[in-house]
């Protein structure tokens, strides 16, 4: 069944951006639910789209945009979302949630608008917004491979910091760790994931990515080491079957993926219904 | 950091700090040496909480200066020799997905710095914090599964694990059973006379705490009382009517001075909690 997936090199690439983006969107994931801020990566995702649409709007005047992915247009927008949702979440300091509803919104307001200026777009649309298996290309695969890398790399050098601000954060600036530089790196790293995950899974499904794998390994981890474990673990499994039963059903893996991952969960409260959370 | 007697540990000097218009704290001046086992007590909403921010330099007063070894909070950098237990309710989300060790191996975050990992010699010392409060059973627990007072433990292995020359602690025992109270106190009290650590302990619960301290600080606005404890418990019915302005209090916490060697039944240990 998943041989066909090494027949093809758009298939191939397919397959491997999946497992780095099943890999990076729940390792990320981890710090956004621990930190209460699992909606942000839906507002970061609707930010996104308005990105994707302008890019699309340029490119009908413009031949440099015609060419470019507008995906990179849509990581900019969700790079700048992130940091007018930090900016917001100071001006509602009592209320810090309402900066996520805010931005989504005004996110897809501004879409919407962009959307409608190009006179509506064509079938490509419905892939970002769902997700596509014949989506990556060559260029794109190795976006997808550096980014891994550098955004592993990061979190690996600055766990502990990340650990510690998600645990308590008042213990953690009292024992002198830099709060705001990063947690903005955080959230351009977020944002950059977003931007890449979202043309396997689209807009719509990509926060699922990031937050289901972590609600199953929260069931399951007893330390937070365990709690990255587990979510990569059912981020790729959800990946893989997910692209697979896509591409033989003809369905967008968008939906397969995260209806793979909402089996796991179902799965694995059912196997922990003793404790409670 | 011992070495320098003469400069207290923790001086507070002409200290005064309002929320809006509100006075929180009013004129407070007060020195902690080296070596001694301070309890600033108070009554609820009396300011102890916003001293101990000021002290950790996390809110900055309107007026008057702390010093930390003689170092003006604001430009003092080692914050590993300071160690700080909150209320441990406020702080932390049971929910956690965290080991003991886990927990504990934060207390050297600060100290190891950024770009480097934690080492072999580290993770030795996060095991010995752990023995010292004698959780080493529970290394690989989750600590959203130990009771409230194993949990304390925990959080003061943290605050351990980095050698601190000071440790503050925000009312550590608030729904801690009593039995636990006193064990933990104990503890406390070894840590200042085999260790020399310097302790600072806030509470609103003065009988528990006044066996094992050095020296009482009482606030309530402003310092009424700052001085050793045997002054204190001489004249703790003047104390006690200044600070909270009625006696009513001071018949339930009633400890005995004259009894320190007996083994208090600390029923009323865990009392008044927030």
């Amino acid at each position: 069944m998943i041989d066909v997936f090494f027949q093809y090199d758009f298939l191939r690439y397919s397959l491997f951006t999946g497992l780095m983006i099943g890999f990076l969107a729940p390792f990320l994931g981890v710090f956004l639910v621990v930190r209460r801020l699992s909606l942000m990566a839906d507002a970061l995702s609707h930010i996104t789209l308005t990105g994707i649409a302008f890019s699309m709007l340029l490119g009908r005047h413009v031949t440099f945009f015609s060419a470019l992915n507008p995906v990179y247009m849509g990581m900019i927008f969700s790079v700048g979302g992130s940091l007018l949702i930090e900016r917001l979440r100071f001006v509602y300091r009592f209320y810090k949630e309402l900066a996520i509803p805010i931005i989504l919104s005004a996110g897809i307001g501004l879409g919407v608008v962009f959307i409608s200026l190009a006179d509506g777009f064509n079938n490509d649309l419905f892939n970002y917004l769902f997700g596509s298996v014949v989506a990556i290309n060559q260029t794109d695969f190795y976006v997808v491979v550096s980014l891994t890398a550098v955004v592993t790399g990061l979190i690996i050098l600055f766990y502990k910091e990340l650990f510690f601000l998600s645990f308590d954060e008042e213990q953690a600036v009292i024992a002198g760790i830099p709060k705001m530089p990063l947690h903005f790196l955080f959230m351009v790293m977020v944002a950059l994931v977003i931007g890449i995950s979202m043309q396997i899974v689209g807009i719509l499904l990509v926060s699922a990515l990031m937050t289901l794998p972590v609600a199953c390994a929260m069931r399951l981890a007893r330390g937070f080491k365990q709690l990255f474990f587990y979510a990569v673990l059912f981020g790729e499994i959800s990946v893989v079957a997910g692209l697979v039963s896509a591409f033989h059903l003809d369905l967008a893996p968008g939906g397969t993926i995260v209806m793979a991952n909402v089996l796991l969960l179902i799965g694995t409260i059912i196997l922990t219904k003793k404790q409670s959370m | 950091m011992n070495t320098h007697t003469n400069t207290p540990a923790v001086e507070i000097e002409n200290l005064s700090f309002a929320y809006r218009n509100q006075n929180v704290l009013e004129d407070i001046s007060l020195k902690v040496p080296h070596g001694s086992f301070l309890g600033l007590v108070g009554p609820n909403g009396s300011g102890k909480s916003t001293l101990i921010k000021c002290i950790l330099g996390l809110l900055t007063p309107d007026k008057g200066a702390v010093k930390l070894n003689g170092v003006p909070v604001k430009k003092f950098d080692k914050w590993s020799e300071i160690g700080f237990v909150s209320q441990k309710a406020n702080s932390f989300n049971s929910g956690f997905p965290a080991t003991v060790f886990e927990v504990v191996s934060m207390g050297l975050y600060g100290k190891v710095g950024l770009f480097r990992f934690l080492r072999k010699k580290h993770k030795e010392k996060v095991r010995e914090a752990i023995a010292q409060v004698g959780m080493e059973d529970y290394t690989q627990a989750n600590i959203g599964q130990l009771s409230g007072g194993q949990q304390q433990r925990v959080f003061i292995a943290r605050a351990l694990v980095s050698d601190p020359a000071i440790l503050i602690l925000d009312e550590p025992t608030v729904g801690v059973d009593a039995k636990s109270v006193s064990n933990f106190y104990t503890m406390l009290r070894e840590l200042n006379n085999e260790k020399g650590m310097t302790l600072i302990l806030v509470t609103h619960d003065i009988g528990a705490m006044s066996e094992y301290v050095t020296d009482v600080a009482c606030l309530n606005k402003c310092l009424h009382f700052h001085g050793d404890k045997h002054v204190f418990e001489d004249n703790k019915e003047e104390m006690m009517t200044a600070m909270y302005g009625h006696e009513v209090n001071l018949l339930e916490h009633n400890h005995d001075h004259g009894h320190h060697h007996h083994h208090h039944d600390h029923d009323d240990a865990g009392r008044g909690q927030e």
